[in-house]
């Protein structure tokens, strides 16, 4: 370790964006910090915290708007890529330096079969002839784990799955067996299961190759599976870094012990989670005592779900139907005051469950009781009274509220629509008591969703369903867009309301961390069918099915004493 | 569940401004908008003034000489006009007795005496006029004015209609979907499968000439194209989850349409809405070449345009210039008005 080369270092980065002819922002504040070779390196932080920012400064992939001043350097080997011409850094990067991105589906050109945008960034930069390049596409694909490499070459972006997309996007990052690899946020939008692979992958291919990763999350969980060392930025600022094993067991700075200690973690559950506050206001995590969890055979049921089916018809060719099944079968009883955890990776039917039991999908068959009336076999004028009781918070806060609806508007609108509230003033004083109890300032009122971070738009969706009083409220993948502190916040938030009105959950997660921290009870989803439904506790000390080990086998385990000794 | 929540002080009233009030402010802070609605404001005011009979009352009259010249331009020779002077007071040959013949002969005189109590002053006609004056001698300027009554009025309303019916078609083959969509679609199929010149025409043959017939001749076949792009706009975002969050606090289909997706997509129609002003002020221009426009006894740019035409071949231009400019002047006014307008409806937009 002693004799290590550093293949990059960036040395006191200063990147500021000019937003208009007054106003500027300075997004990275003299960031220094090294990859050395043949290391894996994680740069690891909120959202605004200059993270991506850095690491396209390195590419030279900034926007027209920012500027870098003359005293920053970005050493590659002795060449300053931050005074590089265009037409070298063009050179270096796909062939010295690539990147993976966090979209693959948006990152691959969709009217191209990926073997041909593999074979083309080899033809450009290793000047390989289209027949010797198709060749290496085919080895390339099997290299990153894609079955059939023969026939897959040959398939296009959308015939893939997002796994398989991110495999293609890493195929195309390591052709030309560049020394550095950029992943930004490269497992975010993906699966835990998925995500565990394609970390794997990353792993493997970096020993192979003897690359150095610079690797980019919100996650320190990931982290610490793959990281050699740590560099945690906040505010465009470097707060600690250091080597792994340092970062996760003596965490120096504040902001680092808040990061790791806001994720839920398996083995514990505190009443409330610790946020970022806690901890730069000095002192440490307030020590909660434990929640107790769980649903008890006697516990009164607000909601029931019996048999319920959701079949899709998709046309095929000319007058055929093929029909896919949804939701197969669902069973399942919602307890009074308790949140029903439902897990299952993307195409499992967990979302379609939830739309379904609010009427916004016609079930194919089936019942929902909702206090023993079926809510299915309600006419739309019978369905209003019940719609306000049972309410969903959807998962992208960037999408769910109306962009030129005020915030105030938001608010008044599912009041005056149920006829809540005698008038207008009356309405605007709880829609100002709304917004103080999930923690927003009265000014938000007048505001557009825009002007607010992901973290409090899903608050001010979240008002917006309690201006309803529901019964019932649906988190659909509510907190899975949200950094990792903001979605401590949200979920202390949640559990507050809960523990105040009584609120039931149905909270539908891919993260099986967030779902045990919150959940009574869970139910486990796989292709549209119930896997296993028990205490929140019991299904993680004793998975009862294969598909459940799986799904719990996948989560990020952060640091782990072993990996040191391995 | 609002007795547990805290009561906080009572926040300082205040309505909530609407989405018109706060594009209205930010229109305020953009002087180029600002600078459009003012001309657009300016050419609506004179266009009502011209109605009520405060301006332009009399631009049917002959005051001037013919094709008279513009008053700065006072010196330029006039040869149209020197040509009619010549054709009045030419013959100055004595004419033929035919008074044995004449059956008629013996009552002239008691018609010569009729007509000279009818007071028959003759109007002084003037050399120039402020901005010329066409073959009869009529002022272009006024007629510029009373002009742009009827080619605003059209262009206006019949967008403004045009829009409306493509809207809401839109909005309703693309919210509804399905059975709508296929009906609306067959619907807009076989109109525009029919020739466009032809379909004015049929309407035309149909309806009696005049003002109104023209408005309902541009908004009934104008609308194809809006009602294809308000479609579009409106099936990309029926799909969006701020939709579901709509249909889930329980807002109505004509809630969800129109309060809800109608903001989102105001942009498409506002654009389409500027457009089709310009484009209907032309298609009134053709309408009045192919004699489907106003009635001769109005003028618009339409005819003012058809008439420069022939004018400018003996290089009186300022017929033209005049209806040319006024026109050229609104239409870019108006069209960077209602992108100000756009900017202005887009909170994002600062």
């Amino acid at each position: 370790m002693a004799t290590e080369q550093n293949l990059l270092q960036v040395r006191d980065l200063r990147v500021t964006f000019r937003i208009d002819r007054h106003t500027s922002f300075e997004a990275v504040k003299g960031v220094s910090f090294d990859i050395p070779t043949h290391r894996t390196v994680a740069l690891v932080g909120e959202s605004g915290s200059g993270k991506s920012v850095t690491a396209m400064s390195i590419l030279g992939l900034l926007p027209e708007n920012a500027t870098i001043p003359a005293a920053s350097r970005i050493l590659y080997g002795s060449e300053d890529l931050l005074k590089a011409t265009p037409e070298r850094l063009q050179a270096i990067r796909g062939k010295d330096i690539s990147v993976i991105f966090q979209e693959p589906m948006t990152s691959l050109n969709p009217v191209f079969p990926v073997g041909e945008q593999i074979g083309e960034v080899l033809r450009l930069h290793m000047g390989m002839s289209p027949k010797a390049a198709a060749a290496r596409a085919v080895e390339l694909l099997s290299e990153v784990g894609i079955p059939d490499p023969q026939l897959r070459v040959r398939s296009f972006p959308h015939e893939m799955s997002g796994g398989q997309q991110q495999r293609v996007m890493i195929a195309m990052a390591i052709a030309c067996e560049p020394k550095l690899l950029i992943a930004d946020e490269p497992t975010t939008a993906l699966d835990v299961t998925i995500q565990k692979q394609i970390l794997e992958l990353v792993a493997r291919l970096q020993e192979r190759h003897h690359m150095s990763v610079l690797f980019i999350t919100h996650d320190l969980g990931v982290v610490g599976e793959i990281a050699d060392r740590v560099v945690v930025m906040q505010n465009g600022e470097i707060q600690e870094q250091g080597a792994v094993k340092d970062i996760f067991e003596r965490p120096q700075h504040p902001y680092t012990k808040a990061l790791l200690e806001c994720r839920p973690r398996l083995d514990r559950r505190p009443m409330r989670l610790p946020v970022i506050d806690d901890f730069m206001k000095g002192g440490g995590a307030a020590n909660y005592d434990e929640r107790p969890r769980g649903v008890k055979e006697s516990d009164a049921v607000i909601l029931e779900a019996r048999a319920l089916n959701k079949t899709f018809f998709l046309k095929e060719g000319l007058f055929g139907k093929r029909a896919v099944t949804a939701v197969k079968d669902v069973n399942f009883r919602l307890a009074k005051g308790k949140t029903l955890g439902l897990v299952g990776e993307s195409g499992s039917g967990k979302t379609t469950v939830g739309l379904t039991l609010m009427r916004l999908h016609d079930a194919t068959s089936g019942e929902v009781l909702f206090e023993g009336k079926n809510l299915l076999s309600l006419s739309d004028r019978e369905m209003m009274a019940y719609r306000r009781r049972i309410q969903i918070i959807f998962q992208n806060p960037y999408a769910s509220l109306n962009p030129r609806f005020t915030v105030g508007n938001i608010l008044t609108e599912p009041m005056k629509i149920h006829g809540i509230g005698r008038d207008q003033k009356e309405r605007v004083d709880m829609a100002f008591q709304l917004l103080a109890r999930v923690g927003l300032p009265e000014s938000s009122f007048y505001k557009y969703p825009h002007e607010f971070s992901g973290g409090q738009r899903q608050r001010i969706a979240i008002a917006r369903c309690l201006t309803m009083k529901p019964d019932v409220l649906i988190c659909d993948e509510s907190v899975s867009a949200l950094d990792v502190s903001v979605q401590a916040q949200v979920l202390n938030l949640l559990q507050d309301l809960q523990d105040e009105y009584g609120l039931s959950y149905i909270f539908i997660s891919h993260d099986l961390a967030v779902v045990k921290y919150i959940s009574d009870e869970i139910m486990v989803m796989n292709q549209g069918e119930i896997v296993e439904i028990a205490n929140a506790d019991e299904i993680y000390l004793n998975p009862g099915q294969e598909y459940t080990r799986k799904l719990l086998a996948s989560i990020p385990k952060g640091w782990d004493a072993t990996r040191a000794a391995a | 569940m609002s007795a547990v929540l805290p009561n906080n002080a009572p926040p300082a009233m205040q309505e909530s401004p609407g989405l018109w009030t706060l594009a209205w402010r930010r229109l305020l802070n953009d002087r180029v908008g600002m600078v459009c609605l003012a001309i657009v404001a300016t050419y609506l005011a004179m266009m009502l003034a011209s109605y009520a009979g405060i301006v332009a009352r009399d631009w049917n009259k002959e005051k001037g000489v013919s094709y008279a010249n513009p008053s700065f331009m006072a010196g330029a020779e006039n040869l149209e006009a020197r040509e009619v002077t010549n054709k009045d007071f030419g013959s100055k040959a004595k004419p033929v007795d035919l008074s044995d013949i004449d059956p008629l002969a013996p009552r002239y005189k008691e018609w010569e005496e009729r007509a000279a109590k009818i007071a028959v002053t003759e109007v002084k006609r003037a050399e120039t006029l402020p901005f010329g004056g066409d073959k009869w001698g009529r002022d272009v300027l006024e007629k510029a004015i009373k002009g742009s009554e009827v080619s605003i009025f059209v262009g206006l309303t019949a967008a403004l209609f045009a829009t409306l019916i493509g809207t809401v078609l839109g909005a309703m083959a693309g919210y509804w979907g399905g059975r709508v969509n296929d009906f609306l679609e067959w619907f807009y199929n076989i109109f525009t499968s029919i020739p466009y010149i032809l379909l004015i025409l049929a309407f035309a043959a149909v309806f009696k000439r005049g003002l109104d017939t023209i408005i309902v001749i541009l908004a009934l076949t104008g609308w194809t194209g809006i009602y294809r792009l308000v479609r579009a706009e409106y099936i990309k975002h029926c799909g969006r989850e701020y939709v579901k969050a709509a249909q889930a606090i329980g807002a109505s289909h004509l809630s969800r349409m129109f309060v809800h997706i109608l903001p989102n997509a105001s942009h498409v129609i506002l654009v389409q809405l500027s457009q089709h002003v310009v484009s209907f002020i032309k298609a009134e221009v053709i309408l009045s070449f192919l004699g489907l426009g106003v009635p001769v006894d109005m003028v618009s740019w339409g005819t003012m345009l058809a008439e420069a035409q022939n004018e400018l071949v003996i290089g009186k231009w300022w017929q033209l210039f005049a209806a040319g400019a006024s026109m050229a002047i609104l239409v870019t006014a108006f069209s960077m008005l209602t992108d100000s307008l756009r900017d202005a409806l887009d909170p994002k937009l600062k």
